[in-house]
């Protein structure tokens, strides 16, 4: 028997477009999307990922730091995250991370992993709501060398280096057992995320990463001068960390959109085919007619 | 190492039964190997299987590479994901297809990072083309198109790999056609050891539930989807209502899928569902492409929704600009006074 011990977790977390809440002109000529014409808000199932990751500190010990890869606009996802009780968040913005496929994305992902230091769990949400393609999470595993969960509901149990988890899909359930280092995609049905905590929020309203010192500075005009105000954030640990591709010794080939095997050909916007159609009256006769019609054509019946 | 043309298919099987998309894939995979005059591969995992290959072969496979091995008995990322990424790495094909279910989902990206080559998700067309690249000022002849809708459904992106082999997809279940088997077809199997790394045995599935689909959307010869218009559980029972007096199935879009309304299994479009019923309902769905994609062939589409600038209406054979709630059940006693 291992004697029990605390856990070492890491989260991955994405800014999106709402992409249920779209319309108009949002992608760019090149393929990729205009974000700043979308609402931006955390990924649902990024918080599911979260949600699992603090729950794993509650019960066992340990620590929680989340990491987002984006613009200077995606430290909102790490204050929310530090709302949630996240001990630690990381921006990871640079130009040259621009137009990353998943392919990049992952391998960026697992450089800054890896300058975290000790990590025993990786969480991430399945798929993120802008592409759907949940191929991110299984392709940082694979760089980072170690075994996925993939559609993970949760964690039956930690003990020593082995986690039991339960996974879930339309048609089953299963439940695996793995050694640690591991990364699992958790799934939305896996939990409900708790709120923001409201001390937590007052505590870390000023939160902020460098990129975002000159717009804070219109808030807060007080600290006068960025010097000022970075000073009193690292002073409160309010200071968002920026990390770059350097910073992460990424090799700058394999990152952004020269880091991208896949490119996008082209964009179609769809034009819908007009179909002969009928009105039907929204009442009773004209619906009566309706259904006979479809009778005598042997539609339905 | 060049790549040859090749087009592989991963075969997924679970207990011995070979996943549907698996089947439409290899049919795919075969028209798209006759554009690129080569050959289409099956990659054939799992134990005790090995009668599966001719069924493989008879939905299209020219060749059948299988693995046959107890520790490929139950699905696993690194097994399988070692065997699949060896033998690309070794032949690189040209194309390797994935389905887009939960297994394809987690081992395509998984291979496709080991080789470090690009990946589609979820693709709803495939075909050859050629790719002009302004940036490389290079023209990249018979490329695999991958085509899929993007950004919540608004546009169809068509996304190329043109310098890493193979190319990789995956490919929603139900949007290819599968062929009827030809059991005349002849076609070369070849069985290959895998060999396993310890690293590659570190998970181990404790156990499983796996159920029968108590839904068959895709078999149902009419289907009554309900969508975020619908609004409440009493108004979806009527769509439930609807559906089984006249033999149909019940769909919905992902926003009713996401307000709880019904669960996922019911889910119509580019992340549930494909269908082409003989009738197709949409009663409170506004006509996402995202939904469109999974309903758009379908025979005949009536559509229901209070809004008359409703893209759905653009593709329904039968407009009904009203409140679903008074709809439904005009339809249902229409309906059961014609069948007196």
């Amino acid at each position: 028997m291992t004697s029990a011990r605390a856990y070492y977790s890491v989260v991955l977390v994405k800014q999106v477009p709402d992409t249920h809440n779209i319309s108009g002109d949002v992608m760019k000529e090149d393929g990729t999307i205009n974000r700043s014409a979308l609402p931006a808000i955390f990924n649902p199932e990024d918080l599911n990922a979260l949600e699992m990751a603090l729950q794993v500190r509650e019960r066992y010990g340990g620590t929680v730091t989340v990491v987002t890869m984006g613009p200077a606009m995606a430290a909102e996802v790490l204050r929310e995250s530090l709302y949630r009780g996240a001990d630690r968040v990381v921006l990871l913005s640079d130009r040259r991370f621009a137009g990353a496929d998943t392919l990049a994305t992952s391998y960026t992902l697992k450089c800054a992993i890896e300058k975290l230091g000790h990590f025993d769990l990786v969480f991430c949400g399945r798929q993120a709501i802008d592409g759907d393609t949940a191929q991110v999470g299984p392709q940082t595993a694979e760089k980072l060398g170690i075994p996925q969960i993939t559609y993970a509901e949760s964690i039956v149990s930690l003990e020593g280096d082995e986690i039991v988890a339960q996974r879930a899909f339309p048609l089953g359930k299963e439940w695996v057992k793995a050694s640690l280092p591991c990364l699992l995609t958790v799934i939305a049905s896996a939990n409900r995320p708790r709120p923001a905590s409201v001390r937590k929020q007052i505590e870390h309203k000023l939160a902020a990463a460098p990129m975002e010192y000159k717009s804070l500075l219109s808030r807060w005009p007080e600290f006068e001068t960025e010097e000022k105000l970075d000073a009193y954030l690292a002073a409160h640990n309010l200071k968002i960390p920026l990390w770059t591709a350097d910073d992460v010794g990424a090799d700058a080939d394999k990152l952004g959109l020269g880091g991208s095997p896949t490119q996008v050909h082209k964009v179609d916007f769809v034009v819908l085919e007009s179909t002969e159609s009928k009105q039907v009256p929204a009442d009773q006769e004209g619906i009566a007619a309706l259904m006979q019609e479809l009778v005598k054509e042997y539609i339905v019946g | 190492m060049t790549s040859n043309r090749d087009v592989w298919v991963f075969v997924e099987q679970e207990e011995g039964k070979i996943a549907d998309v698996s089947l439409e894939l290899l049919a795919k995979g075969q028209e798209l190997a006759q554009k690129l005059n080569s050959q289409v591969c099956g990659v054939l995992a799992g134990y005790q299987i090995e009668e599966l290959a001719d069924k493989c072969i008879h939905h299209g496979a020219d060749r059948v590479l299988l693995a046959d091995h107890p520790e490929l008995e139950i699905y696993r990322t690194l097994p399988y994901a070692r065997v699949a990424a060896d033998w690309a790495r070794e032949r690189r094909p040209y194309v390797f297809l994935f389905g887009a279910t939960p297994i394809g989902r987690d081992l395509a990206p998984r291979v496709a990072s080991s080789l470090r080559v690009g990946l589609t998700a979820d693709c709803t067309d495939l075909q050859i083309g050629d790719y002009e690249s302004k940036k490389a000022k290079q023209v990249y002849p018979d490329l695999l198109y991958q085509i899929r809708p993007a950004f919540g459904g608004n546009v169809i992106a068509t996304i190329v790999n043109p310098n890493t082999r193979p190319q990789m997809a995956t490919v929603r279940e139900g949007v290819m056609r599968r062929r009827d088997p030809d059991t005349t077809r002849r076609g070369l199997v070849e069985k290959i050891e895998p060999t396993f790394d310890v690293r590659d045995l570190v998970l181990q599935v404790l156990s499983r539930e796996v159920r029968e689909s108590q839904v068959n959307l895709k078999g149902a010869p009419i289907v009554v989807a309900g969508g975020a218009g619908v609004g409440s559980q009493e108004n979806f029972e009527l769509i439930q209502e609807l559906a089984h007096i006249l033999g149909g199935e019940v769909g919905a879009s992902r926003a009713a899928v996401d307000a709880g309304l019904v669960s996922r299994e019911h889910q119509v479009g580019q992340t549930g569902v494909t269908v082409r019923p003989r009738l197709y309902i949409a009663a409170g769905i506004s006509g996402a492409i995202q939904h469109r994609a999974g309903m758009s062939e379908s025979a005949k589409i009536i559509a229901i929704n209070t809004d008359p600038n409703a893209p759905i209406f653009q593709i329904a054979h039968y407009k009904i600009v009203g409140d679903l709630a008074e709809v439904i059940p005009m339809m249902i006693r229409a309906f059961r006074e014609k069948a007196k």
